[in-house]
């Protein structure tokens, strides 16, 4: 089994349009895992049925029992997250601000600070509408992406995938290069790094690429909307071309994105040939490059 | 004042609008732009000024001092990061899981756990015209965003002289990094596209925005392109939307010069300016 991760570093460039095409164009022969937890959208374009769910707990939160509370205020004054403070009413936390490191509930001399588990989000595997399995999550607004409910999806989709005997985890990978980010690389197999032709999109693909090397992860480009900056299109060519990346479509500058996903569908399923044609070839690039055995450069 | 720019999907115009809104506004006052999407900040693309100031900015974590260490363990025991693992011979240290909440240092019976800083990224600061920029980058390989973040705003904090409008361009999503860039704003507005990743994802910064408790307006980029669910949405929600930027390719193509669109496209500036009114309101 490979696993297939496709990321951005750059928001908005087109990564969970083209993600849902290869997800669509593998079929049965793979496991789909959304990985941009944080704004989970691969759902919109699969249709999932939602059919298995669960709860995601992850991390704690300080809680003050006002009955026990002497109001000596060591908790306050031992916290590095300001997330403890005083009215009238006495001590309490402040959600938001609890990191649930612990500490007040230690130190707290007659025992009146509890650490209560934090309900993090919610965690599906679904059947989508073309028959294969999606595994994905949503993260509460607010909760800690500490890359735990991405390392969780992606484990539940490899041992599905190992367990179906099938070829591919296909995973959409979040944005920046954070702990999301580093959850959704490590494993992997092979890179798809989605860019657009812009001085962002340039900066944040080699800042994204610094960290695919860190994984020593094979990986390979798509550059779309290749036709707004012809110039910025070239020198992310010769960027890849110097660090061996693997190129493997530029993609013109196209609304059909936004109608593919206003209806439902990805951009592989838009009645474009040549648009099909092209991510079908790229796909086709991925598969052989997977497959081969990893050479050293 | 301090307005934070922020939304759930990546992508959507938060940088084109926070540099734009800033340029126009430094027209007839004092502005401070703050990057904090440090994981992949952009902002410094548009607005290109004289360096004031480069500074490596550091987070605190515990350093293992052997001669003093007697191995009870309590240090793994009171991390909840499971940042220290204590192999009895040697005590081994996570930094990238640490959240320097000092437990295990304090907590260290035998004192052998100093803090220390450790490198987390770089903080720079421009100047041009009226505004002071200020951006931080998070080294590669670095886990949180989070106290990178902080730091930038602590450095805002000391260089606001209180008459500056503050805008602060913040990192895409919904998770810890936006809440440390977005709770101490006074206003927020909520960037996005009339798509149904724009609607979904503009959902889940609206959620946000509630926990915080925060006032946020809405503001729709690429009008034009897509359906009208995200005006539905607003209408059924009582959201305010205070401004609509056409769909233009021509957009892209001067954000992908690292250019500014504001004086160069009527539509586009129109837009810039029923934000400014927004913002002058009381």
């Amino acid at each position: 089994m490979k696993e297939i991760v496709v990321i951005s570093g750059k928001g908005g460039t087109g990564k969970t349009s083209l993600a849902s095409s290869l997800a669509i164009l593998s079929g049965e022969e793979s496991i789909i895992a959304d990985c941009d937890v944080d704004a989970a959208d691969m759902h919109l374009l699969l249709s999932p049925d939602f059919g298995h769910r669960e709860n995601f707990f992850s991390g704690k939160q300080a809680v003050i029992d006002g009955e026990i509370c002497t109001s000596c205020g060591l908790c306050m004054e031992k916290c590095r997250f300001d997330a403890i403070e005083t009215n009238v009413s006495g001590y309490f936390v402040k959600p938001i601000d609890c990191e649930g490191c612990g500490y007040c509930a230690r130190i707290c001399p007659v025992e009146a600070i509890n650490m209560k588990d934090q309900l993090a989000g919610e965690f599906y595997v679904s059947t989508t509408r073309i028959n294969n399995t999606l595994v994905h999550a949503r993260l509460a607004p607010g909760a800690e992406n500490s890359g735990k409910l991405v390392a969780k999806v992606k484990n539940e989709a490899r041992n599905l995938a190992e367990k179906a005997n099938k070829k591919y985890v296909i995973a959409d990978g979040s944005p920046g290069i954070g702990c999301p980010v580093i959850s959704s690389l490590s494993g992997a197999d092979f890179v798809v790094m989605v860019t657009e032709p812009s001085l962002s999109g340039l900066h944040d693909l080699k800042r994204v690429y610094e960290l695919v090397r860190k994984f020593d992860i094979k990986a390979s480009c798509i550059i779309n909307k290749y036709d707004i900056n012809p110039e910025i299109t070239e020198r992310i060519m010769e960027f890849i071309k110097y660090e061996s990346v693997i190129h493997l479509c530029n993609i013109p500058y196209s609304n059909e994105f936004t109608e593919a996903m206003t209806n439902g569908l990805t951009i592989l399923e838009n009645g474009n040939k040549e648009m099909e044609e092209m991510i079908i070839d790229a796909w086709e690039k991925i598969k052989k490059s997977v497959n081969e055995k990893y050479e050293e450069i | 004042m301090k307005i934070a720019i922020a939304s759930g999907k990546g992508g959507t115009g938060k940088t084109t609008l926070a540099t734009n809104l800033a340029a126009y506004l430094s027209d007839d006052r004092d502005v401070i732009l703050a990057d904090l999407d440090v994981e992949e900040p952009n902002s410094g693309l548009f607005i290109k000024g004289e360096k004031l100031l480069e500074e490596t900015k550091y987070k605190m974590i515990p350093g293992w001092v052997e001669r003093d260490c007697t191995f009870c363990g309590i240090c793994q025991e009171v991390c909840n990061f499971n940042a220290i693992l204590n192999l009895g011979t040697q005590i081994l240290i996570y930094p990238e899981l640490c959240h320097s909440c000092y437990a295990c240092s304090e907590l260290c019976p035998a004192e052998a756990l100093p803090m220390k800083k450790q490198r987390m990224g770089i903080l720079s600061h421009y100047k041009k015209d009226r505004i002071n920029f200020v951006e931080s980058h998070l080294d590669i390989g670095q886990e949180q965003a989070v106290p990178l973040i902080e730091q930038t705003l602590k450095y805002i904090e000391a260089i606001n002289k209180g008459n500056s409008i503050v805008i602060l361009d913040s990192p895409p999503g919904t998770s810890c990094p936006v809440i440390e860039a977005t709770k101490d704003a006074d206003r927020v507005i909520l960037i996005t596209e009339p798509t149904p990743f724009g609607l979904h994802d503009l959902k889940l910064a609206v959620e946000t925005m509630k926990i915080l408790e925060k006032e946020f307006v809405v503001v729709i980029n690429r009008f034009g392109t897509g359906n009208s669910d995200v005006e539905e949405y607003c209408h059924e929600n009582m959201i305010r939307i205070i401004a609509f930027i056409p769909d233009n390719r021509q957009v892209a193509e001067f954000y992908s010069r690292g250019e500014l669109v504001y004086d160069k496209m009527n539509d586009f500036r129109e837009a810039i300016i029923h934000i400014k009114d927004y913002l002058l309101e009381n």
